[in-house]
């Protein structure tokens, strides 16, 4: 099994407000690679920061998320952060709802960097740069122009290329379509089909998700209960 | 590492996957002046390639750890491991001024904040760099000029004022002398201690696409200073918080930024506009 979530929980501890917000509880689920999970559930019912957690950005209150690394298995809960950083170069990929472009770094150059940083030669880097910006539709006019005055969906075009650039065995996908046209979700999901059936796992949470239904292996819904002490929230798994 | 109380109940297990050795290590460091305490047992690794941001307010010793890192001070107390031939095992805390410079030489650059504390204002900017050259013995005046001019590319500065004046040119371009000075001899550690602050945003913006272009295509172990964690947030890959000379929280940088556990780090990064 690539992924093992068993009992995963997760609060914030709001030192200012002197209270802890629940997002989940108690989580569990298993994937395998080739396998894609799609995550619902209302506003707020902790689906972002689940994948949040399994990425190590927010850092679990409780339970395991054992990952097959090429190294074994490992508890991304507990790994120590310079094996995730490390896990993340070569094996997890984290797809944003938003592009965070820099002063003065062209899409092209956005778009190449993460092979470069593995490694990769300037000329083979840009030129697989290329070739993903035009499989996501981002006009060629604008590859060499600054994203920060790009339209929403242009700069969601250059957010999916650059995450997907690289080979993974996990992707995380946090509403990659939201602000895409119909021709780029459609390139995303045929992108994502292609990933699967080369064994990459997915897990997601999608807008429409409609366009990914005829992928998904199994559904993780998470939904909110209140929890009348201390006005925290609670989510169950069905 | 210091952990604080607030800290989640989850705790990390050591390093295990990577490969490499850290290149620094400190070990519980402390170093007083007179009867205030700069920095409060504090331990910290770097490891090959990656960039370790500091971050915190003023006063909370990061500077003072950058001096440490550099060698120009010693601690009352607490080890400095340096993982390069001949020096592995050693306490560099514990050799002799000479010794200690020059390992700050051969395996350490650093830019400052104040370009005043890094360049001489009355050499050429290429002397400048040279000079750092001339102290590993190169005379020959070509070789000198060619590695200096090679260095002043690699930090982005523009070639036809290499012969000018450091005073004579802008913040922005005074910052990328000091950079071409710090790699010149090809540093193992790169300890950059607040670059950009005070340079004009724009200005700032092409430092750090410098800094960031030179970290990917080098690799070099860098330890970044900065109060901005914006900047931080475009160049380092995990980051400490320091807060009375004590480190009060450390992890991955987006980590740190979007999931802070210290109550200090919360007040930090929630300030943030």
């Amino acid at each position: 099994m690539l992924l093992t979530v068993h009992n995963l929980s997760k609060h914030f501890e709001m030192h200012h407000l002197d209270r802890q917000i629940l997002a989940f509880e108690d989580v569990s689920f298993t994937l395998d690679s080739g396998q894609f999970m799609v995550i619902g559930g209302s506003n707020g019912a902790g689906k972002s920061t689940l994948m949040r957690c399994i990425y190590r950005t927010y850092r679990a209150t409780g339970g395991e998320a054992w990952f097959e690394s090429r190294f074994g298995p490992v508890d991304l809960t507990r790994l120590a952060d310079v094996d995730v950083a490390l896990l993340r170069d070569y094996e997890m990929g984290f797809v944003t709802q938003f592009l965070r472009p820099r002063p003065r770094v062209s899409a092209l150059e956005l778009v190449a960097e993460p092979l470069i940083a593995l490694g990769e030669y300037q000329d083979a880097a840009e030129s697989a740069a290329r070739a993903i910006l035009d499989e996501f539709g981002l006009k060629e006019a604008l590859w060499q122009a600054y994203p920060a005055t790009f339209s929403g969906g242009e700069q969601q075009k250059v957010n999916l290329a650059r995450a997907l650039i690289r080979p993974v065995k996990l992707l995380l996908l946090d509403e990659p379509t939201a602000s895409l046209d119909s021709a780029a979700r459609q390139s995303l999901v045929d992108r994502l089909a292609a990933l699967k059936s080369q064994g990459v796992a997915l897990i997601g949470v999608f807008h429409h998700a409609n366009d990914v239904e005829h992928l998904a292996d199994q559904h993780l819904r998470l939904d909110r209960v209140q929890v009348y002490q201390n006005g925290a929230t609670h989510a169950v798994v069905e | 590492m210091t952990a604080s109380s607030s800290h989640p109940a989850v705790s990390l297990d050591a390093p295990r996957l990577i490969e490499s050795p850290p290149l620094v290590v400190l070990s519980n460091v402390t170093k007083r002046y007179g009867r205030i305490t700069a920095v409060d047992d504090v331990s910290l690794s770097v490891y090959p390639g990656e960039v370790l941001g500091i971050v915190g307010e003023s006063g909370s010793g990061k500077s003072t750890v950058m001096r440490l890192l550099n060698l120009e001070e010693t601690a009352e107390s607490g080890e400095y491991q340096f993982d390069v031939p001949d020096l592995s095992g050693n306490n560099l805390f514990t050799l002799d001024r000479y010794a200690r410079r020059k390992i700050g030489v051969h395996h350490i650059g650093i830019v400052y904040q104040n370009p005043h504390l890094g360049l001489r204002m009355n050499t050429t900017s290429s002397g400048n760099v040279a000079e750092r050259l001339l102290m590993t013995g190169e005379r020959g005046f070509d070789a000198l000029r060619d590695a200096a001019r090679a260095s002043l590319a690699a930090s982005e500065f523009p070639l036809a004022r290499m012969d000018d004046l450091p005073r004579k040119l802008s913040g922005g371009m005074q910052q990328r002398v000091q950079l071409a000075k710090a790699i010149a001899l090809k540093p193992r550690l790169l300890l950059l201690d607040e670059p950009t602050t005070g340079l004009d945003v724009s200005i700032q913006a092409t430092v750090l696409d410098t800094l960031k272009r030179l970290q990917r295509t080098t690799h070099i172990t860098t330890v970044l200073v900065s109060h901005d964690l914006g900047v931080i947030r475009t160049l380092a890959d995990r980051v400490i918080v320091m807060r009375y000379g004590r480190v009060v929280e450390s992890g991955l940088t987006d980590q740190v930024l979007e999931d802070p556990q210290d109550a200090y780090t919360q007040q930090l990064v929630f300030s943030k506009l």
